[in-house]
């Protein structure tokens, strides 16, 4: 695991990012105020709980959220000195599928059930690397075996719904990578997936990322599957960025009650069986019933204060590269 | 650490969050009528049609200055005036006088019909859902070979054995459309049927028929009063063609089909209003129970898929 | 695939069985005084007991049936009372009218319902959207009768326009054929397509919610091609499938559109009979029609079965 050097220049860089959504039943604050930088090559996990902004996030950046009823808002969106906040629909194609690509959580319903592998494996090439016949086919075959998906010919005619779960985000993975992206995406690449096949997957996206040296942002709701994975990790809570660390660092010295309590309640085989396994209690705000004022966890938090209550809390340098968004972490 | 007093649960939430009260509930039919109005004005606009035309139907009487069979002398195909502001037809009647006398017989063979193909196909979907197995099989089976038979064929047919009359047609039109209606119904008790408080009930050991009225027919309320709106539409443009064809509601009684019906083409000719104005009436009032009728199912079913056919 | 044809098929067998049950069970509910008026009014016999031996109601219900189906499966669907004639000749002979008629207004359906309805999908809750789906409620409210007596009516008036009175069969003259069905067939089509037109813009707007629509435009995909390559064929699917229903009302139109433009169909053919009280024309041609339906709806199924792989390969 190498550490993030400051003095190189980041592939990504993101300044205040705000997503809202404007619904039926009022204003939803998906993302507030997110801001972190992305090296080239480097591994970045994303780890919260479902409906904490994760997903939007990574959307974001693809500027794939649906507006309206969403509204992008940022200080600054840059992906390789582009600015991603001003570049046109056109030039977003470009980068979609092809520098920025992405993997997404439900490998049953990402696929197009009525086109074969071939149909959606080809039109990325075709569309981004200008492949065509032979050589058009002869890079998906090469591509599919890359993910290690056997007898690679045979499987471009299949349609997805004949494919295992594992398989089909294999096929995802061939094609969120056939253009050499510069960043990866993956939203929760494996929840969808049988337990015994999440390590294979995630292991396949760490060892293609980095022979193709590839960023990756990995997303996930589980911190046992971010541990050998990343290299730095933020944590999540109700659209906002409450710590981020490298992975070591975190690990040993969290912070954060939030980020104390996700990595507590990992199961774990050396404890004792008897031991109740540790839970947050309380439930992650409604982000469109409530209107948060200080710290959006506090209402689950041990040590919360008035002062929680009352202002947010900034997010603050502790020690090297590592911040925290939290009045009583110092 | 901040030297600040502890918060406990409550008192964290009281502080923290600013809890949005839930808008208030009121009963459902009016909370339906509230929501119609504030989300959909179309239907509303739909339902304001239709409420005029029941209430021209209603009041025929009072707002139609003639009689629908008073003969006015010599004056036929008469163009519009301010003595007959439709004009009047080729027996020298007023033609808006038998237009809202007209409106009034289709609205009661619409009600008719669609209260009749209602009560069947309610009947026939709670009776098939809920008892399921074979005979449900059967039930299905007999409702697919009677929904495979066009609707006009259906009518005509059933008019040809039963001869003319307003009773006829509105048996007609309920034997042409309850097989559909059944299937809407059969569907919504098959997942009334599998919720937990239909389990609960049979579970605290409810009769059967106790379960049907307590539990599933207010359940299935939603799609019938969706199933009726549409219907209604239906079953006036329905009745209208079957009279334009001459096997509707017969003479003397006024009918917006029959006005229109080709016998009186060459007056049309003359008097083009004698073609105009029926064919409006019907239009307008099917148009209303439709924009009525889609409002409600996006309000109340979503998954509703009916009403797609195209009538005549 | 092989499996899903057969299951199809033997899913056919009790619906034509019960079909041939209700057809033939109409006829037997004429009442005694539809026989006399047949006879008083049609001609058909010297008296009641004549014509109930010649329609075959003096024998035992089940002996009928059987007779009856016997006949049916070596083409033989009765006498016309009216003309003497077998009623499947005068079927056939009429059939290819209302076929064309049917196949012309089909095809404008698909030709103004499925882009309406894409074009609606794709502007949703825009001004077009609202003024696209009102049109399409006002297509399925305005009877078709109505349009079509309006435009004989202010054809007449306005343009000196008269339909033909004759009918010009196809083979002799296509082009005549064809410019005298324009028409009827764009008439009957107005509320099909209405229907196909809602049904498209909520497929469309289902599918464009999916997953794999996302996907397609994290692959930067311009929006038409993930219009075209990955919408609407999800879309259609469920679209042809309602096309079985359509079919039902589009036979219901033909007879109203041959009433109105006087073309010798079927539907014209089916009014005369029941004016006429020529219940065996009747019956023959509820059979007809009814086997008819059920056969282009298993076609039907079994196209949604080729437009879906899911189905396909099972």
């Amino acid at each position: 695991m190498n550490p993030v050097k400051e003095n190189r220049t980041p592939i990504l860089e993101v300044d205040g990012l705000s997503v809202r959504f404007f619904t039926r039943d009022g204003e939803l604050n998906a993302v507030r105020d997110v801001s972190f930088n992305l090296y080239p090559g480097e591994s970045l996990g994303v780890v919260g709980e479902s409906g904490c902004g994760k997903s939007v996030t990574a959307l974001s950046l693809m500027k794939l959220i649906p507006i309206p009823p969403g509204n992008l808002e940022a200080r600054r969106l840059h992906f390789n000195g582009v600015n991603l906040l001003r570049a046109s629909e056109k030039k977003m194609r470009d980068i979609r599928g092809n520098r920025i690509s992405m993997v997404f959580q439900d490998p049953m319903t990402s696929l197009n059930p009525v086109l074969t592998v071939w149909k959606q494996m080809g039109e990325i090439l075709e569309l981004h690397m200008g492949l065509k016949g032979g050589e058009l086919k002869d890079r998906c075959i090469e591509l599919l075996g890359m993910v290690g998906i056997s007898e690679p010919h045979m499987r471009l005619k299949s349609y997805p719904h004949q494919l295992s779960g594992g398989m089909r985000q294999r096929v995802m993975i061939a094609m969120a990578l056939s253009c050499n992206p510069s960043i990866l995406l993956a939203d929760e690449p494996t929840t969808a997936l049988d337990v015994t096949i999440q390590d294979q997957i995630l292991r396949l996206i760490q060892s293609l990322a980095k022979d193709l040296e590839a960023a990756t942002i990995l997303i996930t709701h589980n911190f046992g599957a971010v541990a050998g994975m990343t290299d730095r990790i933020m944590v999540m809570y109700a659209g906002k960025i409450v710590e981020t660390a490298p992975t070591m660092e975190l690990f040993h010295n969290p912070l954060h009650p939030y980020t104390r309590g996700l990595l507590q309640s990992i199961p774990r085989a050396d404890r004792e069986t008897q031991e109740r396994l540790f839970s947050i209690e309380g439930m992650p705000p409604d982000l469109l019933r409530t209107r948060i004022q200080g710290c959006s966890f506090a209402p689950r938090c041990e040590f919360t204060t008035q002062d929680c209550t009352m202002h947010l809390p900034p997010l603050e340098k502790v020690v090297q590269d590592h911040h925290v968004s939290c009045w009583k972490a110092k | 650490m901040n030297e600040a007093v502890k918060l406990n649960q409550s008192e964290r939430l009281e502080f923290q969050l600013e809890q949005i009260e839930p808008p208030k509930r009121h009963h459902w039919i009016l909370d339906l009528f509230i929501q119609l109005v504030k989300t959909k004005p179309l239907g509303a606009f739909g339902g304001l049609l239709v409420l005029c035309m029941v209430i021209t139907a209603v009041l025929a009487p009072v707002i139609a200055p003639y009689g629908p069979d008073e003969i006015h002398g010599e004056k036929v195909v008469q163009p519009p005036s301010s003595t007959f502001v439709f004009g009047t037809d080729a027996l020298a009647r007023d033609v808006f006088s038998r237009i809202v006398y007209g409106a009034r017989v289709s609205l009661m063979v619409g009600f008719g019909a669609v209260g009749l193909s209602i009560l069947l196909s309610t009947i026939i979907g709670i009776l098939s859902g809920y008892i399921g197995g074979f005979f449900d099989t059967v039930i299905q089976r007999c409702v697919d070979a009677i929904m495979s038979f066009p609707w006009l064929i259906i009518m005509l047919t059933v008019m040809a054995i039963l001869g003319p009359g307003i009773r006829n047609v509105i048996l007609a039109l309920a034997l042409a459309g309850f097989a559909s209606g059944s299937r809407v119904v059969r569907g919504a008790v098959l997942t009334i049927k599998e919720s937990e408080y239909v389990m609960a009930a049979k579970a605290i050991g409810c009769k059967q028929w106790m379960v049907i009225f307590r539990h599933i027919l207010p359940n299935v309320a939603a799609p019938i009063i969706v199933l009726g709106t549409l219907g209604l539409g239906n079953a006036i443009l329905a009745e209208a063609a079957l009279s334009f064809l001459g096997f509707g509601v017969p003479p003397p009684a006024p009918s917006l089909g029959r006005m229109l019906s080709g016998d009186g083409l060459d007056y049309m000719l003359q008097a083009p209003g004698l073609a105009v104005f029926p064919g409006l009436a019907i239009s307008i009032t099917v148009f209303g129970f439709n924009m009525l009728g889609d409002a409600l199912r996006d309000l109340l079913d979503p998954k509703l898929t009916g009403g797609l056919g195209g009538r005549n | 695939m092989r499996k899903y044809v057969i299951r199809r098929v033997l899913l056919l067998v009790p619906t034509v069985i019960l079909l041939s049950f209700l057809v033939f069970g109409i006829i037997r509910l004429i009442p005694g005084d539809a026989v006399e008026l047949m006879v008083s009014e049609g001609g058909f016999a010297d008296d009641t007991k004549e014509l109930r031996e010649m329609l075959g109601l003096d024998q035992p219900i089940f002996v009928q049936y059987f007779k009856y189906m016997k006949g049916v499966f070596k083409g033989d669907l009765g006498i016309s009372l009216w003309s003497g004639e077998p009623v499947l000749s005068e079927i056939s002979r009429r059939l290819p009218i209302s076929f064309e008629l049917a196949l012309m207004a089909l095809i404008w359906t698909f030709l103004l319902g499925i882009p309406i309805g894409v074009i609606s999908a794709l502007k949703q809750d825009t001004g077009t959207d609202y003024a696209l789906r009102s049109f399409a409620i006002a297509g399925l409210s305005i009877p078709g009768f109505w349009i079509a007596t309006l435009i004989l009516v202010f054809g007449a008036i306005w343009f000196k326009w008269v339909p033909p009175m004759d009918y010009i069969p196809f083979r002799e003259d296509p082009i005549q054929n064809l410019s005298q069905l324009v028409v009827p067939s764009l008439v009957l089509s107005l509320a099909l397509s209405a229907g196909i037109m809602r049904m498209t813009r909520t497929m469309m707007l289902e599918v464009m919610r999916e997953d794999y629509i996302r996907t397609a435009r994290a692959k930067g995909l311009t929006g038409w091609t993930v219009v075209i390559r990955h919408s609407l064929k999800n879309a259609m699917i469920p679209v042809v499938s309602i096309m079985g229903i359509q079919l039902a009302f589009l036979v219901g139109g033909t007879v109203i559109m041959e009433s109105i433009f006087v073309l010798p169909g079927m539907g014209k053919y089916l009014l005369d009979a029941i004016t006429w009280r020529d219940y065996p024309v009747i019956q023959g041609i509820n059979l007809f029609i009814c086997t008819l339906i059920i056969t282009i709806n298993l076609c039907v199924d079994l196209l949604y079965g080729f437009l879906d792989p899911r189905i396909r390969y099972r």
